[in-house]
């Protein structure tokens, strides 16, 4: 998957754990819990949706790199290129 | 026979608004099945049924609007010997169906029914509120130790050890858990946690979380999240909004230190948790930093005192002490 694929299913699950949100305006360097109305349950769902649909699980020691949209782009692609 | 009714699904509802039919007239139903959907102020419930037979005669059309208690179908009771051994229902014809409101009209609604409910509770409940604060070092420690060998799907949230410690509590204060019904206290075997969640689109509902303290933590983790997700997606049942006999309120994700919640009738207490912060904390004379939350306690001083929430909140506290037993 290419940074840009990724970032497009990172946005769409954000779509469907916070439905009420204007993604266009989600800035990609501040965490997502200062930008959208979401709590504990709905990141762990969000977490959940990133394995079930990249196939990353990610470690809870690494939530805090990818709090943001940038770093969890990052996240992802360097664990997907790991793997590749 | 047995009447099935427009059930109560909160303190102050007065009617509700038969949308769908899943079962019809010749279908059996068991204890605990769904059969119909109800429009409320908390939006469209999924109501269950507590009669096991064959549904005889419906009485209510979709699109009705009746009173709580109106009779909406009459049920066949099933003999002792059919209720032990359930029958598989007939296939179904598609259920007839109205359109539930949505949107403003909802919301306009549900605000109006939490107003009434916080109006209700502030006049007629003396409340009064306590707080501590718990070291909470071997909560996480442990919790960071349980999610590095589990599956995300299977993680625990602190708030799940929360919940599963004011469970355990309430059976040294058993009178937390109760309703306060016709100037008298009742109190509640079962313990149904109200988990106050907020909607999306405003408003708050407060769901029953059954029997939490006979679930493991992992099924109480599984429950819920369940139930949180249910909430927001509207696919409530009808029991979670009629029976929670205490409510949890957390507003730690919103980063506020400390929650003194207001009591929902007819229960009698309300606990409230918040944000986890690091803060000095005086170990055997030696000041080190430690995660800690404000724990609080609104209780109705007609049903307990002070004496007794305290010993509650200090139960909580020991409780999560020991995470590995909870």
């Amino acid at each position: 998957m290419t940074p840009q694929e990724i970032e497009s299913a990172v946005l769409r699950i954000l779509g469907t754990i916070a439905p009420e949100a204007d993604l266009t305006r989600l800035k990609p360097d501040v965490p997502f819990r200062d930008q959208l109305d979401i709590d504990s349950i709905d990141l762990l769902n969000f977490f959940i949706a990133v394995d079930k649909e990249l196939h990353v699980e990610i470690p809870e020691t690494d939530y805090p790199k990818v709090a943001t949209l940038k770093g969890c782009v990052q996240y992802v692609a360097s664990a997907l290129a790991v793997r590749a | 026979m047995a009447e099935f009714r427009m059930p109560l699904l909160g303190a102050d509802m007065t009617a509700g608004r038969l949308v769908t039919w899943y079962k019809q007239p010749g279908d059996t139903v068991q204890r605990g099945d769904i059969i119909a959907e109800v429009d409320t102020d908390k939006g469209a419930i999924d109501v269950e049924v507590f009669t096991s037979g064959v549904l005889e005669k419906i009485l209510v059309q979709p699109g009705e609007k009746v009173p709580v208690g109106t009779p909406l179908a009459v049920i066949r009771e099933a003999a002792p010997a059919e209720q032990a051994a359930p029958q598989p229902a007939a296939p179904s014809p598609a259920p007839l169906a109205a359109t539930a409101p949505a949107g403003p009209e909802r919301d306009v609604r549900m605000r109006q029914a939490i107003a009434a409910a916080v109006t209700r509770s502030k006049r007629e409940i003396p409340h009064f509120y306590l707080a501590t604060t718990i070291d909470l070092q071997h909560a996480t420690t442990w919790l960071g130790e349980q999610n590095a060998t589990r599956p995300v799907s299977d993680r625990f949230l602190i708030g799940v050890l929360f919940l599963k410690a004011v469970a355990l509590a309430l059976r040294d204060v058993p009178e937390l858990n109760a309703r306060w019904e016709g100037g008298r206290v009742a109190r509640s075997e079962a313990i149904h946690i109200g988990v106050a969640t907020f909607l999306r689109d405003g408003g708050l509902i407060a769901p029953a979380l059954h029997d939490a303290d006979g679930q493991s933590l992992a099924d109480l983790m599984r429950s819920f999240r369940d139930l949180v997700n249910r909430t927001r997606a509207g696919e409530l049942r009808s029991s979670e909004l009629s029976d929670p006999t205490i409510t949890v309120t957390s507003l730690g994700d919103r980063g506020v230190e400390a929650v003194f919640g207001v009591i929902y009738p007819p229960q009698v207490a309300i606990v409230g948790f918040g944000r986890v912060v690091e803060r000095p904390w005086s170990v055997n004379g030696q000041l080190v930093t430690r995660p800690v939350v404000t724990a609080t306690l609104s209780a109705d001083h007609r049903v307990t005192d002070g004496h007794r929430g305290a010993l509650f909140l200090a139960a909580v506290d020991a409780l999560l002490q020991e995470p590995g037993r909870l």
